[in-house]
């Protein structure tokens, strides 16, 4: 694309006017064209280069099946209402367990940025569990929730609380201290502070933290349902592996893969309505 | 606590009323003194300049009216109109409108926190808009301006707030020299219209002489009142034209002289110190 949309020369001025392109840019198809195809070509054109290298007998397909005999396995499952039951058990306990955690996330999180002695007291809490692994404490989580919901729920929620917390904090703290003092100088109460400068300034990062926190929430369900599950995606994984259904196993994973490449394109939306004044910085 | 911020009723007398009336203002950080003995009177809608050397505390004088530093003595009165207009608004140096706001909603910014009526901020908000050349702009982002528009909204933020003085602390230092002409001229236009007592602060001397009715210059650690010197140039002020007057250079050419021994001992000053610290 070209930036220069309009040329009048009126009298002895030429006017050169760039594109708009800022305002216009999501709607203007060639470029946002190009950026999806681009989204859309690399992971297809992957699949391609894995059917023709299995086919030319590259791949042994006990362990690595034709991507066409997964979709075919997909099909079966989708038909049979099986791989729909089991994706709904997962994003069930993802949305349940991303409230369950990202919400205090978000309280202390933003709380720990504006207030230094709440930071002082709870940084160092997180940063000494931050790094322990989450899937060496899920029997301590069979143990407390049980094999049911709770314990992937919690799992869940676990995995989405940290990204969340830790980008909360470092959203508030990179907020310019001008504008809190802005907010100080023109007499904003305590409210009116988080809502109008903490809330929005952190924002972007808050974001950030979001789509980490759900990714590693997708990776922990899959963990949390392959142990005492009766339905999910995980346990589905799993349960393949004991029958040996190497095709179930990897629909079950290219299911994973395909909830976690919608949700990011979903979450990219939302930051475009949410950060209006993110927009221009690339997209 | 003697530091405090007082509302003073109108005084029954024939002397020109002082809009603002500092007494024994002081600040220290721990040891360091910034300001001292600070005794001023400023008159109802004076466009009055604080000049001084970098470090001399002018910056601390106007945070301490604005509210976001406690004085550490003295005191600071503010004759007030009886109505319950807020005392100070601020327009602060660089970038400090808000990156996630509209134009419209960082000039209607103060006006909200007071929840104000939404009819009259829009008649408020919409007026100044227009006065700063931004009503084409109102729904636009900070990011997507000049830095010259940033600092109109900073202005029509802080006019819009209609307080009682306005305090600019050197609004347009970071503007390139165009910029900072057509800006100075905007600021005197609205000045004009509205009359109100402001306090600005700048290191021009040039800027202090074209825009005040009085020029004050500060001495170098401890700030202390040197000098308060007026300027008897007539309203309305155009920039260019002013410049060109002889009376308008022999005006600079003094208050330089009265600033030289002060930017010279702040120098000196401050390279003491940077010398005993990187000195073998």
């Amino acid at each position: 694309m070209n930036g220069i949309t309009a040329q009048a020369n009126t009298g002895n001025f030429v006017t050169v006017a760039a594109a708009s392109k800022r305002r216009h840019r999501r709607w203007n198809l060639g470029v946002v064209f190009n950026d999806r195809v681009m989204m859309i070509a690399s992971p297809i054109g992957l699949l391609v280069i894995w059917e023709l290298v299995g086919r030319a007998g590259f791949l042994d397909q006990r362990y690595f099946p034709l991507p066409s005999t997964i979709f075919l396995a997909l099909k079966t499952l989708a038909i049979s209402g099986e791989l729909w039951m089991n994706t709904k058990a997962s994003l069930l306990r993802l949305l349940f367990g991303f409230l369950v955690g990202g919400i205090p996330a978000l309280v202390i999180g933003i709380a720990m940025g504006i207030s230094k002695p709440v930071r002082l007291i709870i940084d160092p809490l997180i940063a000494a569990t931050y790094p322990v692994p989450k899937s060496a404490i899920l029997p301590l989580l069979l143990l407390i929730f049980g094999l049911g919901e709770g314990s992937k729920i919690a799992m869940v929620a676990i995995g989405v609380f940290y990204p969340m917390v830790i980008n909360a904090t470092s959203g508030v703290l990179t907020i310019n201290k001008t504008y809190f003092e802005v907010g100080k100088h023109f007499k904003a109460s305590r409210w009116q502070v988080f809502r109008t400068i903490a809330l929005p300034g952190a924002l972007p990062l808050i974001i950030a933290g979001t789509k980490l926190g759900v990714g590693f929430g997708l990776i922990l369900i899959a963990i949390a349902e392959m142990v005492g599950a009766k339905e999910g995606l995980g346990f589905m994984i799993w349960n393949a592996w004991e029958l040996l259904a190497v095709d179930v196993m990897y629909a079950g994973i290219l299911t994973i893969a395909v909830i976690g490449f919608v949700l990011s394109l979903l979450f990219n939306e939302v930051e475009w309505l949410l950060v209006p004044w993110n927009r221009d910085k690339d997209r | 606590m003697n530091a405090v911020m007082m509302a003073r009723e109108p005084e029954v007398s024939s002397e020109p009323q002082s809009k603002v009336r500092i007494r024994g203002l002081r600040k220290d950080y721990r040891a360091f003194t910034a300001l001292e003995e600070i005794n001023l009177d400023i008159a109802d809608g004076t466009f009055f300049v604080i000049v001084g050397p970098s470090g001399c505390g002018k910056t601390t004088l106007l945070r301490m009216l604005a509210g976001l530093e406690r004085p550490s003595a003295g005191t600071v009165e503010c004759l007030r109109r009886g109505s319950d207009n807020p005392r100070m608004s601020m327009v602060f140096q660089g970038d400090a409108i808000f990156p996630w706001l509209t134009v419209w909603d960082n000039a209607a910014y103060a006006l909200k926190l007071r929840k104000v009526p939404p009819g009259e901020i829009d008649d408020v908000v919409g007026h100044f808009l227009d006065r700063t050349g931004l009503s084409k702009f109102a729904k636009a982002y900070p990011h997507q301006l000049s830095g010259g528009m940033r600092q109109r909204v900073s202005i029509a933020r802080a006019f819009a707030n209609d307080p009682e003085i306005l305090l600019m602390d050197e609004p347009f230092s970071a503007l390139d020299e165009q910029n900072k002409t057509i800006l100075q001229e905007e600021l005197l236009r609205i000045w004009d219209e509205t009359k109100k007592t402001v306090l600005f602060i700048t290191h021009s001397v040039d800027e202090a002489v074209t825009l005040g009715d009085k020029i004050m210059i500060m001495t170098a650690h401890p700030g202390r009142i040197k000098e308060i010197v007026d300027v008897p140039f007539v309203r309305p002020r155009k920039v260019i034209e002013l410049r060109a007057q002889p009376e308008y250079g022999e005006l600079v050419f003094r208050i330089w002289g009265y600033l030289r021994d002060e930017v010279q001992q702040a120098r000196l000053q401050s390279e003491d110190r940077l010398g005993g610290k990187y000195e073998k």
